[in-house]
This record gives structure tokens, sequence and C-alpha cells, in this order.
């Protein structure tokens, strides 16, 4: 029993790690960019909910409605600031760029909030669980998990159903066409992002209430994102939720094996997939 | 008519270089011990430096996790003279050998991913490394463990003679590493790197075999950055696996060396490596402070002068202290 609750925990688990990887994928799939600072950005959004519920004494998740268009906001500033004169052919400038900002960002929170651990209080809900068929599951998690099921959801309607989503597809099919049919690839790229930090918003919120964070936890956030979208297929949403969910379940199982196995066994199933199917589980689209 | 790769600038740095080699190699009887362990410092970063332009800035492979050998490197150094009771001379080949052994397998796992995200699954692989160092427990585990005395101590009798050692084999790593740099980029497969480097689909259509080519820089690079793990480590004399395989030490500051100097070119990681610690001993009071200026400079750089401090140097004088590219002398004027 122990064990099946282990997997329920990690698919629930994967719901976080999912909204840690949307934004990630959905950037990549609209403008082939890896944003390295992306990690930081989760950590940021954490702080901006601190900052908020401490000076208006909100509760977290009511927090989110300034923190996600925020977020947005800072996201469509970042890329036609400074992101989109990076963007290339080269892989270079982007990363590096991106690199920058994540020592930036690290070390602008640490001399505003001290390295000190912080965490998001979220009262009554933080506890509160429901139990059936002998499983017990915290609302927290359960919350996480249908969040992240609607906000792919909500990205895959987007994408394929509005008139932003076709930019989207256009731009990421080809560029230059995109621009003859009158698009304007900078705006484009700056509502990607935009909307990459909203979902980054989301995320950052809901780490804050479960597990705490502290300036320097950007690198694992941004990893365990990117492992699910690689593990999930490059630019297939739902692959990317599947992804999540199977690294939550990993890093669980490791867990219930030895507490020092949780973030190594994800790892390795990550490295798994790799070495057995490269382009991921269920690739929509070439690396 | 001649083509050749000298030119006076080349023989002048030649001389030049010389001498200086000469000098540092002589640091112990003329620098303090603070400043012995700075310049060692300087050298082991200025080797990370070097190494990693190999890698991003000829071979195309931009990795972000180079701290996986150099974390691999100083824990090996800990495990061959702590738990195997090897002196420090015998450890160092060993901890060679082993960085060559370990890059292989890896590279055939991450070169299956392309571009960033290649980068972004070297760094996973770092990790996989630090959580492993973590559970060694004969290594205390997630704290770390200390060398104790008796080891530092096969390196050499008396801390004088020590430190003079521990400083001789920064300053070799990073010369040996420079002047290797400086064999192979004139070899043949200097000439694949360097076309690789420019285009690499016009590379490939030549004949080049890029994979096996990239495998071979990736391996020795892999190696003499662990070599380079077991000389930091040995000069800081403590590890843990926080501090062994840290992103930020290992491999953001060396990029931002690489890029402020002048990526794809030898010249640009050292003076990198130059301007960061002349940034690092004038602005260390600021704390985080430097490392936000620090950043920045690198964002600017590449946004403003992609090419680096030594990329506007030789753009303006078209200077280059390496003999490397070819030039046409002797044409006779007038024909």
């Amino acid at each position: 029993m122990e064990w099946v609750n282990a997997v329920l925990q990690g698919t629930l688990l994967g719901g976080l790690y999912a909204l840690f990887a949307a934004g990630l994928s959905l950037i990549f799939g609209v403008m082939r960019l890896v944003n390295i600072a992306h990690g930081d950005l989760i950590v940021l959004a954490a702080y901006l909910a601190l900052s908020i519920t401490a000076g208006f004494g909100l509760h977290p998740l009511l927090a989110l409605l300034l923190v996600v268009p925020a977020m947005g906001l800072l996201g469509y500033a970042l890329q036609r600031g400074l992101i989109n004169f990076t963007m290339g052919g080269d892989i270079l400038p982007p990363l590096l760029v991106t690199f920058g900002l994540s020592v930036i960002i690290q070390n602008g929170l640490l001399m505003g909030y001290t390295a000190d651990p912080q965490k998001l209080q979220a009262g009554a809900l933080e506890t509160a669980s429901l139990t059936l068929l002998g499983l017990t599951a915290g609302v927290l998690p359960l919350l996480t998990f249908a969040l992240a099921v609607a906000v792919i959801g909500a990205l895959q309607w987007m994408f394929y159903r509005t008139a932003m989503g076709r930019a989207f597809r256009a731009t990421s099919d080809r560029q230059d066409v995109a621009l003859l049919m009158g698009l304007n690839r900078a705006h484009v790229f700056g509502l990607a992002m935009a909307l990459s930090l909203a979902v980054t918003a989301i995320a950052g919120v809901l780490l804050g209430i479960r597990t705490g964070f502290d300036p320097a936890g950007g690198g694992a956030r941004l990893i365990f994102g990117f492992e699910a979208v690689i593990i999930g297929g490059l630019g297939n949403l739902w692959g990317t939720l599947a992804g999540g969910v199977i690294l939550g379940i990993a890093q669980a199982i490791g867990g219930q094996i030895h507490p020092g196995l949780q973030i190594l066994a994800g790892h390795l199933v990550f490295l798994a997939v790799l070495a057995v199917r490269p382009r991921g589980l269920f690739p929509k689209m070439e690396g | 008519m001649d083509v050749t790769r000298a030119s006076r600038l080349t023989r002048l740095a030649g001389i030049a270089g010389l001498l200086l080699v000469v000098l540092l190699a002589l640091a112990p009887w003329w620098a303090g011990r603070a400043d012995l362990r700075l310049l060692g410092e300087v050298f082991l970063y200025m080797a990370l430096a070097t190494l990693w332009n190999l890698l991003a800035g000829y071979a195309g492979l931009v990795s972000v996790g180079q701290q996986a050998y150099v974390g691999l490197g100083g824990y090996l150094l800990f495990a061959l003279t702590i738990l195997a009771g090897l002196p420090v001379p015998l450890a160092l080949p060993l901890v060679l050998a082993a960085g060559a052994v370990v890059a292989v397998p890896v590279a055939l796992l991450i070169f299956r991913l392309r571009g960033a995200y290649f980068a972004i699954g070297s760094w996973v692989i770092a990790e996989v490394f630090r959580l492993v160092a973590a559970q060694v427990a004969a290594l205390g585990g997630g704290s770390g463990a200390s060398l104790p005395p008796a080891v530092v101590r096969t390196l050499a009798e008396g801390r004088d003679l020590r430190e003079a050692m521990a400083y001789w084999l920064a300053f070799g790593l990073a010369t040996a590493v420079l002047a290797a740099a400086v064999a192979i980029l004139r070899s043949r497969h200097g000439l694949a790197l360097t076309a690789i480097r420019d285009n690499e689909l016009a590379a490939k259509s030549l004949g080049i075999d890029i994979w096996r080519t990239k495998l071979l820089v990736y391996v020795a690079v892999g190696a003499l950055t662990a070599l380079a793990g077991a000389l930091i480590f040995l000069q800081k004399l403590r590890i843990s696996p926080d501090a062994a395989f840290a992103v930020n030490d290992w491999t953001a500051f060396v990029i931002f060396i690489v890029v402020i100097g002048g990526i794809g070119t030898l010249e640009g990681p050292i003076l990198g490596t130059l301007v960061f610690f002349a940034l690092r001993e004038t602005m260390a009071d600021l704390g985080t402070i430097y490392l936000i200026a620090l950043g920045a400079v690198a964002i600017a750089v590449m946004l403003k002068a992609p090419q680096g401090l030594w990329g506007l140097i030789r753009a303006r004088t078209g200077a280059e202290l390496f003999p490397l590219s070819r030039k046409v002398t002797g044409i006779p004027s007038g024909s």
C-alpha cells in the first residue's frame, strides 16, 4: 500500500514539475529558446508573492492575482528589452545572457531577502487532506495537479484555437514566412515570454506554499522542468505533463527506497529515457 | 612567396612569453605566501577557461556542466589518497586517466542532445555526480571531508615547499593546457576544429568526422578539467559536494571569463582571467554586488561586443599572439 501511496504522491508532485516545465516548453516551442534563468524566475515569483502576502496580508493564492500579471509584464519587458537582441542562429548568446540573468537574480534576491529559507503561509490549506479507499492525499498537491492540468489545457486551447496561438505556431514553423505575413516577430516573442513567466508565477507560488524556497534554489527547478520537457518530448504540452508525472513518480519511488535516492532516481530515469528515446516519449517536433 | 603562421608579433610574443614563463616559474622565490596562493588560483581558472573555450569556442559544445569534472577530480583525489592510501603525486595522473574514462560514456549519452539542450543535459550529469558524491559516507557524505596532514605531506615535506609545489602544479597545468591547445590547433585536428567552429555544415561536407572530433575534444577536456579540479581541492584541503559541484564557481564564472575575454581565441581566456581577478580583488568587499556586476558585464559584452575584449583588440590592430592563422608573405609587388 505504501508503494501505491508513493505513486499517488509522485503523480501529484508531477503536477508541480509540469508547471515548472510548461513555461520552458512554450518558449522552446515558439522561439527555440532555452532560458537558463527559468528556475530563478520561479523563485523570484515566490519572493514576489512573499512580499505581497506580507505587505497586504493576502492569502498566497489571492496574491496570484498580482503575481501573475507582474511576472507576465516582466517577461514581456525582458524579452523585448534584452533577450530579443540575442535571437539569431547561434545558441551561445541567449544561453549566456540568460545565465547572466540567473546570476543577477540569485544575488539580487540574496541582497534583498538574505539566504534564509522562506515559506508562503497558506493556513489550513497546507495541512488539509482527503482520504479515499485508504489513500490519503493533501488538498494542496491535488489543487496543484488540477491547476497543472488546467494551465496546460488552457495553453493547448490557446495554441490551436486563438489568433495568438496561430501567430505562435506560424513563428515556430517558419519565422521568415511569418514575418512576410505581417507578424511582428519581436512582439510575438515578447508575448510568448510573458505567457511563460505568467505560468512561472503560478509554479512559484505553489512551490512557495509546498516546500519553501531560498535564493539558490533556481537551478534545481530549471533542471526538473527541463527533464519533464525532454521526457515528455519536445513541443508536446500534454507530453510535458506526462514527463512531469513520470519524474515525480520516479522521485517518490526512489525516496521510498532510500531518502538519499529521491532526486537521484529522477535524474536516472531522465538519463534512461535519453539513452533509449533521445527525442522523448511523445515528441511532436525536431530539436 | 611564402605561407607562414609566424609574424614579427608572434615571434616577439614568443620571446616575451618564454621570459614570463621563467619569471612565473620562479615565483615561489619572489612572491609572498598569499600572493603565491592567488597566482595559483589565477592559473587554475586560466586552465579551466582555456579548456571550456576549446569545448564551446571551437568544438561548438556549449556545456554548463563542467563542474561535473571539477568535482569528480577533487573527489577522486580525496578518495585515492584518503581511502586507497596513495601519495598525491601518484594520485594526480590517475585522476587524469579516470576523467577520460568517465567522459566517454557521458559523451555517448549527452551527445544525443543538441544545442542548448546539450548544455542543460550536461548540468544534469553534474547533479548526478553531486548526489552520488553526497552518498559516499567514507568521504563525509553531504558535509564533506578534509585532507589529513599525513596525505598533504606526501606532496612535499615542509610548508614552504608544499605551497611551492601546489603553485608549480597549477602553473604547470595552465601552461601545459595552453601549449596543448596551441599544438592541437596547429595540427590536422585543429584545422578540423576551426572548420567546425566556423561552419559545421561546410566542415561536414568536406569530409570531417564531426562526431569523432567532438568526442575527442570532449574527452580530453573532461580529463584535464578533472585534473584541474584535483589541484583546486588540493589547494583548498577541504571538499564538500556543494563546493565541488558548484555551477556558479566552476562554470558560470568560467563562461563569463571566456566571453568577456573573447571566445574562440586562445588569447581571450587569458585576458578574461586577468580581468576577472582584477575585478574580484578590487570589488570583493562589495560581496554580492560584485557578482551582479560580473553578470551584467558578461551580458553587455555578449550584446555589444560578442567577440570579447580580445576580439576588439584584434579587429583594431590585427594582433595575434599565438602563431595560428596563416599569412602569405613575400608577394612580389607590382606583379
